[in-house]
Order: structure tokens, then C-alpha cells, then sequence
């Protein structure tokens, strides 16, 4: 009998969720393929800001193969990632810190029932992106969005040099 | 009598503080920012004209890689290296050349270290048989080291304090406690934080109390590819702060200066007090 009944809060609860189906972010970053002597891949940073404070980190890509954690050596050079957020925190951390990334675009999906999403009030944010190359350059990138989304919006950035294009995804 | 003179001779040499319309004395840090596990720095430290150049000669630093020609009539300082815990720790790869002394530190602990010279001293100057004559020393020292026949006697009380911030990971601020002795920096905005475009706020106090109506003086390094020197000048107002924005990022050199007749006790005459720092701005 009370076993049962757990099962079927659970199943209650289950169905609860996939009702209210949360709303999604998904953010495509173009590693641009560049033609130099000495190519490496960049470091890259995602947060999220809001009236120019940090919010949430998304993603940071850097060496994380390398002994003694000397990859971490560069992680300033992310500057504005480094000053708002990562000089306060202890890195590696699980599933925030990944690999650096090959020339391409890759995907990040971001669900609304999880973190950072599901802590996020209601108003008005700015994706922000920046990324640094070993003997290369540095650029940062800004993308406003208002959270949660009332329609499907996709608005996107194209970087200089160190960035090709972003794009933004957002649906309810 | 060949004490006097012997003193005299080596105070031509010797610098109270070396006085910044002859030539500037800085340390050079290679960052002041810096991520990952146990980094190092490098300073450099010389005096000079221009900033950053070394083109005079080096800052001699006690305990650091002082050479055989130590005797050139400056008395090496002691540099105090604090770390964010309290602790003290000496530079490493020490080495004094031609135009600057160079040395390593390494940053085990997370946090905001502190590289500072300081000095404090008097300066007594005196007419004696019609020659003016200087003495320098401790005020407890004074009164033995004056003739009977001492005549316009000014006596100068002398502080200079010279200080660099480098933080490794989170800036912490346990370096800011001051000795309450001379002109200091109780930083508003973190030494360490500084971005072009941005304004800094920082506090200055003398003798431990808010040191008002001082002058401070911001000049970028990299004087030597552009004609106008660049110094912003300002001064403390009655709580002893000032605020500087940032024209662009780079190294830059402050010096704060202090010079009073005023508000002395005997038989000091003359209250003079400077500090000077570098800074580190980055890009925003």
C-alpha cells in the first residue's frame, strides 16, 4: 500500500515536469579556422550578466590535459571572465570546465528546469562570450536576450578575429 | 671635525628619499594579475628618469643580489614582502646590474601580496663656521651629532614609502593594514582591479590618520615614444582620498608628497612624506 503510493506520487510528479515544458536556451559558438604559423586552440568563457553583473558561468573551455593544472596559468587572459567570476573559483569544475574546442560550431543547449536557467528572475540578460588564443588575440562578445522567452527568438554576434558567429536560441 | 666632513661627503650621495624632480624610483612587477597554481613574478627595480626605463641605476636591495660595488654611496634598502597570510618571504634570484636590480617571487598563496620599501629618517641641516653642513640619521641621534656652534638649524623628519600589489587568484585585502607611520594607502578600490576607462578611489594616510591636501601625481609608463609627459595631478581632499580615471591601460607610476611646516614638534622643523606605487591597468 505505501510503497504504491510512492510510486504513483512519482509518476505524478514526472508527468508534472514534462507538462510545464521548460523553456530552452541554445547558444552556437563558430571557433573561426584561422591560418597562422602557430595555431592554438582558443580559451573560451560563457556567462550569463545582468546590468552588468555577473550572474551564472556557463561553459569555459582551456587546457585541462595539461600536468600540475598549467593550464590555468592563462585563465586571466580571459580578462573580463576572469575578473567577474573564475579568480573566486577553484578550478577544475565539473561541468562547467571542458576542453578547448577545434575550428567549427559547436552546440551548448541549456534546459530552463536545470541550472543556471531554473534560478534565473524574470528580466532582461546578456549572454556574454570571450575568448583568447595563445600567441593570438582576445575578443569578447555580447548577446541580449530576456529570460523567460515569450516567443522563439534567435538573435546572433559575429566576431573580428577570435570569434566567428554566435548565435542565440531561445524558446518558451 | 672629520666625522662632520666624512658625513657630509656621504650625504651628498645618499638620497633621504630620493627625490622625485631628480629621478624616480619604482619596482616593476611582470603582472600584477595571475591565475593558475603557485605562480611567479619578476620585478625589476631601478631609478631612473623615465618610466618604466632603466637608464641610471639600480635600486640596491638588501639581502638581493647585491654585488661588490655596494659602497657607490647608497646604503641598500630592505625590501619587506608580505604575503597574504601575514608571512614574510624573501625575493629569489637575486641580481643587482648596471641599471637594475632584478629579483623573483613566487606567489604560493592565493591572495594579494605586498612589495614595499619603506624608510624613515632625519635630515638635519646646520651653519657651522660659515659652511652649511647636512646630517642624516635617527631623531634619537641628533643632539650628539650637533656642534654647540650649530646656527639655523632645520631639521627635516622624513618618511618614504614605496609599494607593489600582485595578486594571484582572488584579491584579498590583509595587506592594507597600515604601521600607521608615515604616508599610506588604504586602497578604496583594490590596487588590482584597475581597468582603462574605469575610476579608482584610493585613501591616503599619514601617521595613520586621513592625510588631506596631499599631492598625488599619476604619470603612464611608455614616456619614451611621446612628447607630453601624460600626468594627471590631483590632491586628497579632508578624508585623504582621491579618485583617478584611467586614460588607457599600461603600467603607471603614483607618487603622493607631503611637505608641511606646520603642526611639528620640536625640534623637527619640516614634515616630508611621500609614497609612490605602480600600477597595473588592464583592458577592460
Amino acid at each position: 500500500m505505501h510503497k504504491s503510493l510512492l510510486v504513483f506520487c512519482a509518476l505524478a510528479g514526472g508527468l508534472a515536469t514534462s507538462l510545464t515544458s521548460a523553456a530552452q536556451l541554445e547558444i552556437e559558438v563558430q571557433i573561426p579556422r584561422l591560418q597562422v604559423a602557430e595555431y592554438h586552440r582558443p580559451y573560451v568563457a560563457l556567462w550569463l550578466e545582468q546590468d552588468d553583473q555577473h550572474i551564472a558561468d556557463i561553459a569555459v573551455w582551456y587546457d585541462l590535459r595539461l600536468a600540475d593544472q598549467e593550464g590555468e596559468k592563462w585563465l586571466k587572459d580571459l580578462r573580463q571572465w576572469w575578473r567577474r567570476s573564475g579568480r573566486g573559483l577553484e578550478m577544475p569544475i565539473d561541468g562547467l570546465s571542458a576542453a578547448t574546442r577545434p575550428p567549427g560550431t559547436h552546440r551548448l543547449q541549456l534546459d530552463g528546469a536545470q541550472a543556471p536557467l531554473e534560478k534565473l528572475e524574470p528580466g532582461a540578460y546578456v549572454l556574454v562570450i570571450e575568448a583568447a588564443r595563445e600567441v593570438g588575440g582576445r575578443e569578447l562578445l555580447r548577446l541580449p536576450f530576456q529570460w523567460p522567452p515569450q516567443q522563439s527568438l534567435t538573435s546572433s554576434a559575429l566576431g573580428n578575429s577570435e570569434l566567428g558567429r554566435v548565435r542565440l536560441s531561445v524558446s518558451p | 671635525m672629520k666625522h662632520i666632513f666624512r658625513c657630509t661627503l656621504v650625504v651628498l650621495t645618499i638620497s633621504l628619499a630620493v627625490p622625485a624632480q631628480a629621478h624616480r624610483a619604482w619596482m616593476l612587477p611582470s603582472a600584477t594579475v595571475l591565475s593558475g597554481e603557485s605562480p611567479w613574478i619578476t620585478v625589476d627595480a631601478a631609478v631612473s628618469n623615465d618610466l618604466f626605463y632603466f637608464e641610471h641605476v639600480p635600486l640596491r636591495l638588501s639581502g638581493i643580489g647585491e654585488s661588490a660595488a655596494k659602497d657607490e654611496g647608497r646604503a641598500p634598502m630592505p625590501l619587506h614582502i608580505l604575503a597574504p597570510d601575514g608571512s614574510t618571504l624573501e625575493g629569489r634570484n637575486g641580481k643587482t646590474g648596471r641599471y637594475r636590480t632584478t629579483f623573483d617571487v613566487p606567489l604560493e598563496q592565493k591572495g594579494t601580496y605586498k612589495l614595499a620599501l619603506a624608510n624613515a629618517r632625519i635630515m638635519a641641516t646646520y651653519t657651522e663656521n660659515g659652511e652649511r653642513v647636512r646630517w642624516m640619521g635617527p631623531i634619537d641621534q641628533l643632539h650628539k651629532n650637533l656642534p654647540e656652534a650649530a646656527e639655523d638649524l632645520q631639521v627635516i623628519q622624513g618618511s618614504s614609502r614605496m609599494e607593489v600589489f600582485v595578486t594571484s587568484g582572488s584579491p584579498s585585502d590583509s595587506v592594507f593594514v597600515p604601521t600607521n607611520r608615515g604616508l599610506e594607502l588604504s586602497p578604496v578600490t583594490h590596487p588590482n582591479d584597475l581597468y582603462a576607462g574605469e575610476t579608482a578611489e584610493f585613501r591616503f594616510t599619514l601617521d595613520g590618520q586621513p592625510a588631506a591636501d596631499v599631492a598625488v601625481v599619476v604619470i603612464p609608463g611608455g614616456n619614451r615614444y611621446r612628447d607630453a609627459l601624460g600626468e594627471i595631478r590631483t590632491m586628497t581632499d579632508a578624508d585623504g582620498k582621491v579618485s583617478i580615471t584611467w586614460p588607457a591601460a599600461g603600467m603607471y607610476w603614483m607618487e603622493a608628497q607631503y611637505d608641511t611646516a606646520e603642526g611639528v614638534t620640536a625640534p623637527v622643523t619640516r614634515r616630508r612624506a611621500s609614497y609612490s606605487a605602480t600600477l597595473e591597468v588592464l583592458a577592460l
